[in-house]
């Protein structure tokens, strides 16, 4: 079977965010850039899938500029087949990248699409069931656990009050959570290999689909800082302040 | 103008979250409807019609709906949700799960995990890891939002007398079914609801280590949650994680021990009210947090603590 990837470019998860001074956005020039840690799992998924046997072809694919070839380019290295690129310079919402995504599908028919659950930069966790929604697909989000037996895949999730299994008809959509498994590094020649692994290049007008989106960022601010309190000497103290200061023991 | 709030529960009990998302719904301001899907979920939509501020309790009763699978729930939502300024959920993994799906069938952008209402149009959500606020304005025809909990406080949970309407439902996709259910059964609070949380973490070393925890807990009457770092290392189960990519709590009372305060757990738990930090590594970040600060082994402090509460 076939398995599609989505790959995000982002800020990598290492990097302290830091707002501009004008208010309008975080600020990411000259900032280190990186796949989505979700999203690597994703393809870690994929990859140990085909190991498996039970997926033929990994097509990994990234929205927007060229620089998101880079990461596409990670996804190749970690062993998927061959990468889409759709390029765009326009700031892309959760219900575009989906539309786009479907778009994509509609082309390449996957059995499977792998997405992270979310990513680290604006935290939306909605792509993937926006993909779903539009592609009449089922859903299972926050995967902790994919096996693919006999036309169906089970997916375990990781709900609030612990672990749900459900199995889901194909072709679905599956979104990854930490725990799913742990990607691989990248090695040098696999690396090397990847440089020559065919990936196209579309744009949205070439799918088919104007990009366009109903919400606005009016102002992004750093959150109110917390600040840190006193030290205690002993237990007893703590006691004594949580009591009588504190008041909420 | 009126406002669809989607209920949280289990068939059985009404959840807490649902009267945060009530109160957001109060925030943007009209007429609320809380909507009960599920299958033989009568008691909740009891429950629902006491929240403070419902003027309309839908309820939908479905077999399909039983586990609240997003292939099926979202169908009855969508076709509920068109008559509506506004549909509401909280950031619950079934919400979470579902919504997306939602705003996607009604062709609009969805507005994640507010923390404030500027207007009936305009939120506040936090980004990049809580590290900024964004504030963003929709001109959606139909706002779809899903709201953090933390960031309103709940309506009562009684005083209401919204009459219920039963909702004809056969909402089933067909292309999904629920297999089974690990939960964890406890008898402590629930981390998101809890007034008191005690978490572990890395420092704690392994996972009969908690029983510490968990005796300060239970004479407290505290949930117990823990660190990404002692979740991953197989210390307890996932459900216990408190922060960015686990649970979001902001209790009266948050005691972290043998945390050090990375990034991603502050960001599940610095808008706690009072926060107390013990940690033999005076350096850790979660001292700049916490407001009372102990630089004690944990083996010996936790211990002590039990002893005096």
């Amino acid at each position: 079977m076939k398995i599609l990837v989505a790959v995000k470019r982002v800020i990598d998860y290492n990097v302290k965010v830091r707002v501009k001074a004008d208010n309008t956005d975080v600020d990411l020039t000259n900032v280190k850039m990186a796949i989505n840690p979700f999203c690597e799992i994703a393809v870690e998924e994929a990859v140990r899938l085909k190991e498996k046997g039970v997926a033929t072809e990994i097509v990994a694919v990234s929205l927007g500029p060229k620089e998101c070839q880079e990461q596409i380019r990670t996804a190749l290295a970690l062993g998927a087949d061959r990468g889409i690129q759709v390029q765009t310079d326009d700031p892309l919402g959760s219900l575009s990248v989906a539309k786009l995504l479907k778009a994509i599908v509609d082309e390449e028919k996957p059995d499977l699409v792998l997405l992270g659950k979310q990513s680290i930069d604006s935290d939306n966790g909605q792509t993937g069931q926006m993909l779903a929604a539009l592609a009449g697909m089922s859903q299972g989000t926050y995967a902790s656990e994919v096996n693919v037996d006999s036309g169906k895949v089970s997916v375990t999730r990781e709900v609030d009050g612990g672990l749900q299994t459900v199995s889901l008809n194909l072709p679905a959509v599956v979104t990854t959570d930490l725990r799913l498994n742990e990607p691989r590094y990248a090695s040098l020649p696999n690396i090397m290999k990847a440089k020559r692994k065919p990936l196209d290049v579309k744009t949205s007008e070439d799918l088919g689909i104007s990009v366009s989106s109903t919400l606005t960022t009016i102002k992004v601010e750093p959150p109110a800082e917390r600040q840190a309190g006193i030290k205690v000497a002993s237990v007893d103290e703590l006691v004594e302040k949580l009591k009588n200061e504190a008041k909420v023991i | 103008m009126a406002i669809l709030v989607v209920a949280d529960h289990d068939n059985g009990t009404l959840a807490p979250a649902t009267l945060n998302t009530v109160a957001a719904a109060t925030a943007i301001g009209g007429d609320i409807h809380l909507l009960v899907a599920g299958s033989g979920c009568g008691s909740v939509a009891e429950q629902a019609s006491a929240v403070s501020g419902v003027s309309k309790v839908l309820h939908a009763d479905n077999p399909a709906l039983e586990n609240r699978l997003a292939e099926n729930v979202s169908l009855l939502v969508a076709e509920l949700g068109k008559d509506y300024s506004h549909i509401l959920a909280s950031t619950s993994t079934d919400a979470r799960n579902t919504m997306p799906r939602v705003a996607a069938m009604l062709d609009v952008d969805q507005i994640s995990d507010i923390i404030s209402v500027v207007s009936e149009d305009t939120f506040a959500r936090p980004i990049y890891a809580g590290n900024a606020i964004a504030t963003v304005q929709s001109n959606a025809s139909i706002k779809v939002i899903t709201v953090r909990s933390t960031g309103f406080d709940p309506v009562a949970s009684e005083g209401g007398s919204a009459a219920v309407e039963a909702v004809a439902s056969n909402h089933d996709a067909g292309i999904s079914s629920f297999v089974s259910e690990e939960l964890a059964q406890s008898d402590r609070p629930e981390l998101t609801a809890a007034d008191i949380i005690v978490s572990g973490g890395r420092g704690m070393g392994n996972g009969e280590n908690f029983e510490l925890l968990y005796k300060v807990a239970d004479k407290l009457g505290a949930a117990v949650g823990a660190s990404r770092a002692a979740v991953d290392a197989g210390y307890v189960p996932n459900d216990m994680q408190v922060g960015q990519t686990g649970k979001i709590v902001a209790p009266n009372l948050y005691v972290a021990v043998g945390i050090s305060g990375a990034i991603q757990h502050l960001a599940g738990m610095k808008d706690s009210k009072v926060i107390v930090a013990i940690n033999k590594d005076e350096e850790a970040p979660i001292f700049q947090v916490a407001d009372y600060g102990l630089v004690a082994d944990l083996f010996e402090a936790v211990p002590e603590l039990e002893g005096k509460l």
